[in-house]
């Protein structure tokens, strides 16, 4: 069993929900997660310099291996937009291949064993509670699922234009008589509403629970964890950039829709 | 869930940097180096066509050089070997004619040298018939006996 089952009295209840808390700073609904935010932030630093790297040293030669990792990514993104997405790409490319990237390293962080960090800040840097993973914690998917519905308001005008994207709003889907404005308003407020409720709880939903089940597994004997663990393991390496791809995808597609004239 | 808006503030602020950072310096010049690149390998295959297209060209007039130049030395040879031929025949006849020249130059010097000889002969058998001659002419003399017919004969001039 773990240092936090140790800590906190042995109870296996106890060892869950102490792994399950943030390393926060402040109280209540104005705490940060610090954890969080530092580990999305490393990873971010992580892609962005690996990125530029590749980036700096592009070349239309022969390409090197980091070069061709790369590019293999640029166009594995680019092709799916422009699968889906049938306008100026220079923006929304980049934008899939941050998301897809980012949220990549985010849920391969619960690959790691759940214990590894937790012990290192517990006992290096006197930390009481680490939470590694963060597409795990309910803020980050939403921050990214509430981007992209920023953007989704943001090109439905850049597409159909102010005017456009209110008759929108106000005939579709039942039709122009005045009487039905507020049902059309209504659905396509809970249709824009439903996209990135349902875009980050998705994502949430699949890595809180692997992270849990992690959890659970690390609760067996030691012995015996490798089986369990292993399985679960191999499963997640499917979970883990399914959860990137869709989470992309289907900004990509939120966006077509928002930016053609249906 | 654990709700915590500052932190989803954060995120989002940090999405919109790595977002910009990305559109700015990662994804044009990965996206050009690999349309350069895309256009490059179209040149190059296009080149590699038109190279083709031209040795085969070149092949062919190679061939048809080829065969030139194999018909046109059969040709020589032929010429060569008629010449030959006519020489060799020339050459032939030339000393046909030069033997039988010379043949009868030789015949010629024979039949004058023969006539020489026979007449140096007939000169000398007239010095020997005369010498012979006037030995049996001085033996037959008798003095004064010719003595008489010579002054006969003075006699009578």
């Amino acid at each position: 069993m773990s240092f936090a089952v140790a800590a906190a009295g042995s109870s296996p209840t106890e060892y869950v929900s102490h792994h399950l808390e943030h390393l926060k700073v402040g109280e209540g609904l104005w705490a940060i997660h610090v954890d969080t935010l530092f580990f999305s932030v490393v990873l971010g630093a992580l892609m962005l310099f690996v990125m530029i790297l590749a980036a700096r040293r592009a070349t239309s030669g022969i390409p090197g291996k980091l070069q061709n990792f790369v590019e293999v990514l640029v166009d594995f993104v680019d092709n799916s937009v422009k699968e889906s997405f049938h306008g100026p790409r220079q923006f929304v490319a980049p934008l899939a291949m941050t998301i897809f990237v980012w949220v990549l390293l985010w849920n391969l962080m619960d690959l790691i064993p759940v214990d590894y960090l937790p012990l290192l800040a517990y006992h290096v840097f006197g930390l009481e509670y680490l939470r590694v993973v963060p597409s795990a914690d309910v803020n980050a998917p939403f921050a990214l699922s509430l981007s992209v519905l920023v953007l989704i308001l943001i090109y439905s005008v850049k597409g159909k234009g102010f005017g456009g994207f209110g008759k929108e709003m106000l005939f579709h889907p039942f039709g122009k008589n005045p009487l039905l404005w507020p049902a059309n308003i209504l659905l396509n407020l809970v249709e824009l509403v439903a996209k990135p409720v349902s875009l980050a709880l998705r994502l949430f939903g699949n890595l809180y629970a692997a992270e849990l089940i992690f959890i659970l597994i690390a609760m067996l004997p030691w012995w015996i964890q490798f089986i369990p663990g292993g399985a679960w393991a191999v499963f997640h390496i499917l979970v883990v950039p399914l959860q990137a791809f869709i989470f992309m995808t289907l900004t990509i597609v939120y966006l077509s829709l928002a930016y053609e004239e249906h | 869930m654990d709700v915590s808006p500052l932190t989803l503030v954060g995120q989002a602020g940090t999405f919109l940097v790595l977002v910009l950072v990305t559109m700015r310096y990662v994804w044009p010049p990965l996206t050009q180096a690999m349309e350069e690149r895309r256009r490059k390998i179209a040149e190059g295959l296009a080149q590699s066509e038109e190279a083709e297209q031209a040795l085969d060209k070149a092949n062919a007039e190679g061939d048809e050089i080829i065969r030139e130049a194999r018909r046109k030395a059969g040709e020589i040879i032929e010429q060569a070997s008629q010449r030959g031929n006519q020489l060799v025949e020339q050459a032939k006849q030339e000393a046909i004619a030069e033997r039988d020249r010379q043949v009868q130059a030789a015949e010629a010097e024979i039949r004058q040298a023969t006539n020489q000889a026979r007449e140096a002969l007939r000169e000398r058998v007239a010095e020997l018939a005369i010498a012979g001659a006037g030995r049996v002419i001085e033996s037959e003399i008798d003095d004064k006996r010719h003595r008489e017919m010579l002054d006969k004969l003075a006699a009578e001039l």
